[in-house]
């Protein structure tokens, strides 16, 4: 069966996250980033943040709501038994700090097929409170034996 | 932005060379066998891929698997050394996942510097289980202070 291409340029309703301190503290440890700036009120700021401050890849954390329903979206049609995450990008902007509200909009970038495969490529882009970006991500989805 | 704050520690560690060809300094980290449960607590993924064993292998897998978002981490990690962990330093990280990894197995997270531009400096990064080569291709962007 051919890879549906209706849902391509589609955009999904935006989806808000509160960033929390244990939160981030609880990510921190799963990925072992040890830099009390992750961890620790006072020593984020005198480090020049507003508080203590998310790892990079916390953006896995606030995007996921906004960019899961696109993935999911039987319009999109994947079949995630046979899902693969193929590859990732992230470009940061201004740090995510305790307290941001963020705000993560997804959209459907491309959905080609290639050597029986087919390639499902959302985006997706991040703003804090102040209307500032915090990262920008391209997650690319292969889906085995679609042909 | 309020940022611009100094992280100065009293003992600096020496400074890496950043010339490109020169390898960045290795990330060694061996995830427990309850790892892929915390990881998945922190980051909403319950995948059960990734949290039981027996569904893992009667989808085919040989076990139960790493996130990929988990190993994305540690390449992030591994360039962020390169400015003492500040999370400011890593402006874009693009990588591509070719290979399942396992808990309980060490995870070798090598780089080399490809280009450096003023304070601009890309670095491509590998990521390893063995010969299992699970993260390639991957490309780091960091702005260094």
């Amino acid at each position: 069966m051919p890879v549906k291409t209706d849902a391509i340029g589609k955009q999904w309703p935006a989806s808000t996250y509160e960033v929390g301190l244990e939160k981030i503290r609880e990510y921190a440890n799963a990925i072992g980033a040890s830099n009390p700036v992750h961890h620790d009120r006072e020593t984020a700021k005198s480090a020049g943040f507003r508080d203590v401050v998310a790892p990079p890849m916390f953006c896995v954390v606030y995007s996921s709501p906004a960019v899961g329903p696109a993935v999911l979206d039987p319009e999109v049609g994947i079949n995630l038994a046979t899902m693969l995450h193929g590859s990732q990008e992230f470009v940061w902007g201004e740090p995510v700090c305790v307290n941001d509200q963020i705000t993560t909009t997804a959209t459907c970038k491309e959905i080609y097929e290639k050597d029986g495969m087919g390639f499902y490529v959302f985006g997706s882009v991040s703003t804090n409170q102040d209307g500032a970006e915090v990262v920008r991500g391209t997650w690319t989805n292969i889906v085995r034996g679609v042909s | 932005m309020k940022t611009g704050g100094s992280s100065a520690s009293p003992a600096e560690p020496p400074r890496i060379d950043l010339k490109p060809g020169e390898s960045i300094p290795e990330l060694k980290v061996t995830p427990d066998r309850y790892l892929p449960h915390r990881y998945a607590g922190a980051s909403g993924d319950f995948n059960p891929i990734h949290i039981d064993k027996e569904f893992a292998t009667a989808v085919g897998l040989p076990s139960n698997i790493l996130h990929g978002l988990w190993m994305m981490a540690q390449v992030a990690r591994a360039n962020a050394q390169l400015a003492d962990g500040d999370p400011r330093a890593l402006k874009r990280l693009s990588i591509q996942f070719r290979g399942m990894g396992f808990p309980e197995q060490e995870l070798v997270v090598s780089g080399t510097i490809k280009r450096v531009d003023g304070d601009r400096v890309v670095v491509d990064t590998v990521a390893a289980q063995g010969d299992n080569q699970v993260i390639r291709n991957a490309e780091a962007e960091l702005e260094l202070p």
